[in-house]
């Protein structure tokens, strides 16, 4: 079980969070035309990285905040958390 | 029969309490303070097991988790356990064990053929003998091996223990309690760090309870003894024996097993059996210390043969003798030191040593008591059936290849000992890349991935001096590191005898022409021969090995044959063992029980039970309740010897005719709050909410980004800012964390707040002709009527003094409303509109009627919203406005969703007006088609239409806007049913939807 500092709250177990995927992603702005390809990576596209990797969590038992963690997908180690209003 | 093997001047046991326990169904005497091995010793019995493969005699081997053999079936109050390790459970009275493995019993076991025929049982015997032919595998091979394998019996009893988890965090987790353990921990504990000291046998001190060494003047017993006493005191320490760190995951999470209850005699009934410790620990200590391994030679497994550290321990601990004609057999100095144990209560050990003429200080001192040692000899062959009586012993010629002369040594017990193997087990799990020391021929921890640091003969320390040194400074270290103090420390003097080093000699050779069976992993009956026929056979990679022979991967998880395993491959393979490298250890480091695993967590504590203020009402009305998430929801009301179908019936019926009253508390309710809430909803459902005016409801669908429905529900504004939102029951918490998402991550501009309040109001549905009545008279300076509250809108009003909200909302497809007030007046709303509607004919209606009056009404649900439909496969593309954009409308313009044939909802009614049709059940054209008849849809909710009396069901079917009017078959597999079912509209009462605005 991974140990998980929440910006908000400090550090916590694993199991006080959901996962949320691929922090790096942007959806496209509303009302903007975008292209099937565009529309497709957005919607389904994400990368199987081994190695660092930005994500997002949500302290689903805690404050309920979402925010980015920079995580080492083969090593589990969690080099920084941050509020999603902060740079990772 | 006495205990004639017990010592009258040794051992830590209480002698004045007698302890009577039953093996095999006779009767033994113990002390409190034995184990079930050392008092089954004591009264000279061995034979405890049968060997796995070929039924061989087994008896006790070691003294603790090392113990390969002795695994039985135990009983206590009235619980039996298989495998239970008879060399670590305590003795208690009423304990009773037996012998696993064997019939009809371990004296006489029939399967004991097995070992005559064991030239038919080589390495990877299964894998050839059950392959061909392929039929027989189900029927024949199968059956057979499940018999054959596995060990003891698992009960089938309900087990009545408690098991309990708790969750811990510390500065440092010290696990081992020998002189490392303590020395670290003593150190640190005196930095003022939260130290969790854990030791898994129930007595402190490890080494130093059988070793004669001395620090600071004080004997090993002693020193721990004080050491610990000094631990117990201190505030900020934790000291916990019987408790096991038995694995180690990421980012240093510990899980230790703490066995609480099974020694006590008396329990009280709140003492849990065993406790799981989950430890968050700054930094971990790994003071496990080693294990010896055996030298291999011929029917090394014979009972009556020990670890050499073993039988020292049953003298000095339990004050047991394994034997009083003892043979020693080394390839190092430790065994002397049992040797010596041996001489001081009398009894003249014969020594074997592999190595040549040695004069360490401790070998000089056996030298001196007269003992007998031999060097330069090995033991070929153990000679004895059911115990040892005699070894075959041979001169080794310089090379250790042959013997130059043998000769017989009568013998009743052998102590052997090949060197010492550092306990590694939790530092490979948390990481560490263990790297190979030529020195000790054994892995070592090396590089740390996690916290964490191996001391003492863990990390290959085997000298007394040196593991204090190194106990005091590690742990004076890490603990000053965190609690950033740092308390001189002395660190004490020790006194111990030096040892020489050890032979690489690690298995005796075959005489030529001899053919002794000479064990490595003696629980799963791997010998040498099974592991080079499996290299002749062309297996390489040592885990490929380990498989096909199963070495190592019994419950002892190889701690006895690793080692010689690898040994043994590195000299066939003509390579050193780094070369061959070793197997992945895997928690648990010994067997914990399923209990322990699961906690608390059983029968109605396996998960929270959400129950709606009005649940003992249902209740106490006859109630059967249906699970919907972790909610309880009346299903139906029973009336006298009603079935489901019948109540379920009635109820709809009465809602149709007259009146019914449902709890709707198990909703989803999110409170949506902020100047731009109606933007989210805008923006989050597929219809327009901007101008929804306050006062009014709405009927509302959420995609996901994919264009796949999510959930549905309606929202009503209760003021410009305001608004209240329902979700299903199931998708209440996905729906919150949804909203919360794009409100924190993708549109942060906007000012909304969302709370769950989904638990802060109780809700009824009021729904049928008479519906209105009820209200009327339950808020009677409310207007009611159509025109002041008309469909899909929304009042407050006082409900006899208690604040309520009223929307006209329906699901039944009747005029209905929907009544909410604070959870704590649940039970005072529902009882009032049950009093007040009595005169209306009203009746409770539960989930099943629920389900019957919608399906009816051709309104979607979860069958039907079940990740795989879009708005127009469940005829909702009304409500996508074309002038905004939303979530998931982009995907709506993918070319499968818009396709001219794509799958829709519809209606579908038995031919025969009397079949009911099984949901799941699959839609084809031609019942009699050729397998797999092709499936062109499904049926996702059946009911009993009450309005027309007939069988209807809803289901999804490809190209379903022009199938109407056709006919089809419901194929259920399960339910081996095939109906032919004619194709209608999903609104199957009330089309036009007059009823809900009447």
């Amino acid at each position: 079980m991974l140990n998980i500092k929440c910006p908000y709250c400090g550090d916590r177990a694993q199991k006080e969070f959901a996962y949320g995927g691929d922090g790096t992603v942007k959806r496209p702005e509303l009302n903007k035309e975008v292209s099937n390809k565009e529309w497709d990576d957005f919607v389904y596209m994400r990368k199987s990285l081994r190695g660092k990797h930005i994500e997002l969590w949500h302290h689903i038992s805690g404050c309920r905040q979402w925010f980015r963690a920079q995580r080492d997908t083969a090593t589990h180690e969690i080099f920084k958390t941050a509020k999603i209003s902060e740079e990772i | 029969m006495s205990q004639e093997f017990r010592l009258n001047n040794e051992g830590l046991i209480n002698r004045k309490k007698e302890i009577i326990f039953s093996f095999n169904g006779k009767k033994y005497t113990g002390y409190e303070g034995d184990t079930l091995a050392s008092a089954l010793l004591a009264n000279g019995v061995h034979l405890v097991s049968r060997s796995f493969k070929y039924h061989r005699p087994r008896g006790f081997f070691g003294a603790g988790v090392d113990e390969p053999n002795a695994k039985l079936q135990v009983t206590m109050n009235g619980y039996s356990e298989p495998n239970v390790n008879a060399t670590e459970i305590e003795l208690v009275k009423g304990l009773s064990a037996n012998s696993q493995n064997c019939w009809p019993s371990v004296n006489f076991d029939v399967g004991a053929i097995n070992n005559f025929l064991n030239r038919f049982f080589p390495a990877g015997f299964y894998y050839k003998t059950f392959m061909w032919p392929k039929s027989f595998w189900y029927k024949i091979y199968e059956p057979f091996i499940r018999k054959a394998a596995g060990l003891g019996v698992a009960s089938v009893e309900k087990d009545n223990e408690r098991y309990e988890h708790k969750y811990e965090y510390c500065d440092l987790l010290v696990a081992g309690s020998g002189p490392a353990g303590l020395s670290s921990a003593f150190a640190a504990a005196k930095n003022g760090a939260k130290v969790i000291l854990a030791e898994d046998k129930p007595r402190f001190g490890g080494t130093l309870l059988t070793d004669d060494v001395t620090i600071d003047n004080l004997s090993g017993k002693d020193w721990a003894d004080k050491i610990i006493s000094e631990l117990k005191e201190m505030p900020n320490v934790v000291v916990k024996n019987r408790s096991q760190v038995f694995g180690y995951y990421d980012h240093n999470m510990t899980v230790m097993f703490e066995r609480i209850g099974d020694h006590l005699e008396q329990k009280s009934k709140f003492t849990p059996r065993q406790r799981l410790w989950y430890i968050r620990a700054k930094e971990v200590l790994l003071s496990t210390g080693s294990i010896e391994r055996p030298i291999v030679f011929g029917n090394n497994d014979t009972p009556g043969i020990f670890l050499s550290a073993a039988a020292k321990e049953y003298i000095k601990v339990y004050g047991v003798l394994v034997g009083k004609k003892p043979v020693i057999f080394t390839n190092n100095d430790s065994a002397y030191e049992t040797a010596l144990e041996f001489k001081k209560n009398g009894i003249n050990p014969i020594v074997l040593d592999t190595r040549e003429e040695q004069n360490s200080q401790l070998v000089q001192d056996v030298k001196n008591q007269n003992i007998t040692i031999k060097f330069s000899h090995a033991i070929i062959v153990a000679n004895g059936y059911k115990k040892v009586n005699s070894v075959l012993v041979g001169k080794l010629n310089k090379n250790k290849t042959d013997y130059e002369k043998t000769e017989i040594i009568e013998c009743d017990c052998v102590c052997v000992s090949g060197f010492w193997t550092p306990t590694v087990h939790l530092a490979s799990q948390s990481g560490n890349k263990l790297s190979y020391n030529d020195k000790i021929d054994a892995f070592v921890p090396d590089k740390s991935k996690q916290s964490e640091k191996s001391i003492g003969a863990a990390n290959g320390t085997f000298t007394l001096k040196e593991t204090i040194e190194n106990g005091f400074k590690i742990g004076s270290e890490a603990s000053s590191r965190i609690t950033k103090k740092n308390n001189p420390i002395t660190i004490p003097k020790s006194n111990e005898l030096n040892h020489n080093p050890h032979d690489k000699f690690w298995c005796s050779p075959l005489p030529k022409g001899k053919n002794y069976k000479r064990f490595v992993d003696f629980q799963n009956d791997v010998a040498v021969s099974d592991i080079e026929i499996a290299l002749k056979e062309g297996y390489r990679s040592i885990e490929h090995v380990k498989r096909y022979t199963t070495l190592g991967m019994a419950t002892d998880q190889g701690r006895t044959s690793n080692l010689n395993g690898l040994q043994l491959v590195a000299n066939i393979e003509k390579k050193i063992v780094p070369q061959v490298g070793h197997t992945t250890f895997r928690p648990p480091f010994t067997p914990i029980t399923i209990g322990a695993i699961v906690g608390r967590e059983i029968g109605k504590e396996f998960m929270p039970t959400r129950k709606t203020p009005m649940h003992d009402w249902h209740e106490k009305n006859n109630a059967v309740f249906v699970d919907a998430g972790a909610w309880k929801r009346p299903r139906y009301y029973k009336q006298g010897n009603e079935t489901l179908s019948e109540a379920s019936r009635r109820e709809a019926k009465n809602v149709r005719d007259y009146v019914g009253i449902c709890d709707v508390t198990t909703l989803g309710k999110i409170d949506i709050k902020g100047p731009d809430a109606a933007e989210l909803l805008n923006r989050v459902y597929t219809n327009a909410w901007l101008k929804l005016p306050v006062g009014k409801a709405r009927y509302g669908v959420m995609l996901r980004e994919d264009g796949i429905v999510m959930d549905d529900g309606t929202t009503t504004r209760i003021s410009e800012n305001h608004f209240h939102m329902t979700t299903t029951t199931l998708q209440a918490a996905n729906v919150l964390s949804h909203l919360e998402y794009y409100l924190q991550v993708v549109w942060p501009e906007l000012n909304v707040n969302v709370l769950s309040t989904t638990e802060q109001w109780a809700g009824l549905s009021l729904a049928g002709p008479k519906s209105r009545d009820v209200l009327a008279k339950l808020f009677p300076n409310l207007n009611v009527s159509n025109e002041a509250l008309p469909f899909m809108g929304y009042v407050e009003g006082s409900l006899f003094g208690v604040e309520a909200r009223i929307f006209r909302i329906s699901f039944s497809g009747e005029l209905a409303f929907e009544i909410n007030v604070k959870s704590d007046h649940g039970i005072f709303m529902w009882e009032k509109t049950m009093e007040i509607g009595k005169e209306f004919n009203i009746q409770p209606y539960g989930t099943e009627a629920l389900s019957t009056l919608r399906i009816e009404m051709g309104h979607v649900a979860g069958p039907e919203l079940d990740g795989r439909t879009i708005p127009y496969d469940l005829s909702l593309e009304g409500l996508i406005s074309n002038n905004k954009d939303f979530i998931g409308k982009r995907s709506l313009g993918r070319e499968a969703f818009k396709s001219d044939s794509r799958q829709k909802i519809v209606g579908l009614i038995p031919v025969d007006k009397k079949s009911s049709i099984p949901e799941g059940s699959h839609l084809v054209e031609n019942k009699d088609a050729k397998l797999p008849n092709p499936k062109i849809g499904y049926v996702s909710s059946s009911c009993w239409s009450v309005e027309n009396n007939n069988p209807f069901s809803l289901g999804i079917l490809k190209n379903g806007k022009n199938m109407i009017g056709k006919k089809l078959f419901a194929l259920s597999p399960l339910k081996n049913t095939v109906i032919e079912v004619e194709v209608i509209s999903s609104h199957y009462v009330d089309h036009e939807g007059k009823r809900v605005r009447s």
